[in-house]
């Protein structure tokens, strides 16, 4: 009884402790577990099977499903749009959200106002801000508000989203994710401008160096560092995880064209849509995955993150 | 008892548990008011209004099984198609299909002997692709068709008639468009998703021989296909509207002249423009051709993993074989659909003259449904190649070819499966 005593004491840790962390912890745990890791290897055990409409196949393909996925232009032409997508959105997001950053870091008066100005499209839905993008701003008739802006100056209506040449469809796209995250990054490249030293502005003026861009480039971007790494890598994962406004930009009932179609959207439809296929849907989300975790690590590893003088 | 904080917090953590345990799916055990099990059935959102509470109605009329009805707006075929693979799916539901993968994964019911002496009363084109093996997966609910509207003064106007070839449609199409009017609507994408296989049928071809082969692996296919480009490059297509082409507003608010919609956007349209408009099928695309319009039906099916399989297809055929009231109140009283059975349809006089009875003529004259074998991989990969012939001007011969080997490679995998 004493031995049970004590066993229980050492589990509980000092003042139940260890009973209190895993209380409060023990169920977000429980849910991360089943809700992610378990699909997650469900997903690599799907993955290795010819599974049409089922999750517990029994059809063994070995990797057949790795090769087809590979060999799919559908698939590989996925993996191209989210390489132009964010070769652009990670440099233009990036550029934005620092200007509005460093103008809102200058200003005396209304900052409070033009902070929360900048950061409220932040809490609107990617789903609901593609939509008005859609059917009110750049939809393709006469009354869409950029043909209204347009056709002041005698330009013909355009059907910005479904125009291939020249690729109107990635002015929206852009736009959209644009005015969603600049002011969440604008906001984290405010507090790290907020923790810059004044003195060493002020040392560098003593020293001469010209207000503006001097500055900016010797003083200000190499204090900024750790928070550029991270924005990097946040809008790096952001852009890779992008779904919603490509999903609702671009589908109607019947599917999705062809162009601007990322990795998420395309294995949605052959996993989730009609196609039912979750065997090549796993196989193209666990290559996926790894295509992720190979750039993250090459980015980490680019930028020293976790290095010890960081 | 002392309550402290960490008491507080460990309850209420301790409930939250409990509370995201429990589940509900609203239709286990038997019903409560004595009405037999709990069955829930499942439909698409209907834009047309009083169908939701027509459905419910049906349900409620139902003496032997307590029935829920779960009106499902979304992507529908993607939701049932995802639920069928749980417990907590529907019993009873409506589907654009069944796919050949959903009756070949086993995840629904056969339904033959539903039909048992009514077989014949059914619309043959649309029952075809719900038969397979011989045996039928669903019981066809209504006859859905899309066909081209078009606006008889603009016509009128620009001195033309109904397009009768597709090298019609391209020349009347660029004649009717003007600064703010475009001639043709064919859906936002440019007719790759709603046209599908018509343009092929109205070549004289087909999606999939009746020997189960590709049936558009022929120079015809790819002059159609051209046409459609032609469309494109004249700027005679709306694209771009606000709603899509399943929607008549466009055609409604003369945004365009001509419109491919379904027979469901009549009485809206007839509401807008009076006798202002005609409808036409798709015309003849190839010298010797006839014209096409695709024809479907939503069927009524029987989930597999349903816990009342038997009580479910009673409902079944009570309600889409024995209630023919019923079932001729859901197609004529609220949208606009042909009644599943002949002897309905017949006795329809909505459908006995004007645009209706044109409807029902090329339903019946030119009608084609997509055949069961067309698999969603097969259409994904021709819907794409089309998409790319249209709007980026790809080779349709090239990409046709590419589309053959794909669909080839689609067949043989489900023939494997059948075998």
């Amino acid at each position: 009884m004493r031995r049970r005593e004590r066993l229980w004491r050492r589990l509980a840790g000092p003042q139940n402790r260890n009973l209190w962390f895993w209380v409060f912890v023990g169920p977000f745990a429980l849910g991360l577990v089943v809700f992610t890791y378990v699909p997650l290897g469900w997903s690599v055990y799907l993955s290795f099977f010819d599974a049409h409409n089922t999750v517990s196949p029994t059809d063994f393909v070995g990797f057949d499903n790795y090769t087809s996925m590979l060999r799919n232009d559908a698939f590989t032409d996925s993996l191209w749009t989210f390489v132009v997508f964010t070769a652009f959105i990670v440099p233009t997001t990036f550029v934005l959200s620092l200007s509005l950053a460093l103008m809102v870091n200058r200003m005396r008066r209304a900052q409070a106002f033009l902070r929360s100005v900048f950061f409220l499209p932040a809490a609107c839905s990617y789903v609901v801000a593609a939509l008005i993008w859609k059917m009110s701003i750049f939809n393709g008739v006469r009354f869409g508000l950029a043909n209204t802006v347009l056709g002041w100056f005698g330009a013909e209506q355009t059907a910005w989203l479904s125009t291939t040449d020249p690729p109107w469809y990635w002015l929206v796209i852009v736009t959209v994710r644009l005015w969603l995250q600049a002011g969440f990054y604008m906001i984290l490249f405010l507090a790290g401008l907020q923790r810059i030293s004044p003195t060493l502005y002020e040392a560098a003026a003593v020293d001469g160096a010209r207000p503006g861009w001097q500055v900016l480039r010797h003083i200000t971007l190499p204090q900024l560092r750790t928070t550029s790494v991270a924005v990097t890598l946040l809008l790096v994962i952001n852009a890779f995880q992008a779904f919603d406004e490509f999903y609702n930009l671009l589908s109607d009932a019947r599917g999705y064209p062809p162009y601007a179609r990322p990795p998420l959207v395309y294995l949605y439809y052959t996993a989730l849509g009609q196609g039912q296929n979750l065997g090549l849907g796993s196989a193209g989300a666990v290559l996926l995955a790894l295509i992720i975790a190979v750039v993250a690590i090459g980015q980490a590893r680019w930028f020293g993150l976790g290095r010890k003088e960081d | 008892m002392t309550i402290d904080r960490r008491t507080v917090l460990a309850s209420g953590a301790a409930l939250g548990l409990l509370t995201a345990c429990g589940s509900n799916t609203g239709r286990d055990g038997d019903g409560s008011d004595g009405k037999g099990p709990k069955l829930s059935q499942w439909y698409h959102q209907y834009g047309e209004a009083g169908t939701e509470q027509a459905v419910k109605r049906y349900a409620e009329a139902y003496d032997k099984a307590d029935v829920s009805v779960q009106w499902r707006p979304g992507n529908y075929d993607e939701q049932t198609a995802a639920a069928l693979l749980t417990k907590s799916g529907p019993d009873v539901f409506e589907v654009n299909g069944p796919t050949l993968d959903q009756i070949q994964g086993g995840q629904v019911l056969d339904l033959t002997d539903l039909l048992d002496g009514v077989k014949d009363d059914f619309n043959q084109a649309v029952l075809a692709p719900k038969t397979y093996d011989g045996r039928n997966w669903a019981i066809p609910q209504v006859v859905d068709m899309q066909l081209l509207y078009y606006r008889k003064s603009l016509l009128a106007d620009a001195g033309r008639t109904p397009p009768t070839s597709l090298d019609e449609l391209v020349d009347t199409a660029k004649e009717l468009t003007t600064k703010k009017v475009k001639g043709l609507f064919l859906g936002n994408d440019g007719g790759a998703g709603a046209l599908g296989g018509t343009p092929l049928y109205a070549a004289g071809l087909s999606l999939v021989t009746d020997e189960g082969e590709v049936g558009f692996d022929d120079p015809a296919a790819a002059r159609a296909l051209a046409q459609l480009r032609a469309l494109y490059e004249d700027r005679s297509l709306l694209l771009g509207a606000p709603s899509d082409w399943s929607d008549p507003s466009a055609f409604t608010q003369g945004l365009t002249a001509m419109q491919w919609s379904g027979l469901w956007a009549l009485p809206a349209v007839e509401k807008a423009l009076g006798d202002d408009f005609g409808v036409a099928a798709f015309p003849a695309a190839a010298p010797g051709a006839e014209p096409a319009v695709p024809v479907g039906a939503y069927g009524s099916a029987v989930s597999a993993r349903s816990a009342h399989k038997q009580e479910a297809k009673d409902f079944v055929r009570w309600l889409w074989v024995e209630k023919t009231g019923y079932q001729r109140d859901f197609a004529l009283s609220y949208g606009f659909h042909i009644p599943a059975r002949l002897s309905l349809a017949k006795k329809a006089d909505v459908l006995t003259e004007g645009p209706a009875a044109d409807a029902v003529r090329f339903s019946t004259g030119h009608g084609y449904a997509e055949p069961l074998l067309w698999t969603p991989a097969s259409r994904v990969a021709y819907q794409d190649a089309l998409s790319r012939i249209i709007k980026s001007g790809a080779n349709p011969e090239s990409e046709l070819r590419s589309v053959v080997r794909k669909v080839s490679a689609e067949l043989d995998r489900v023939k494997k499966k059948s075998s």
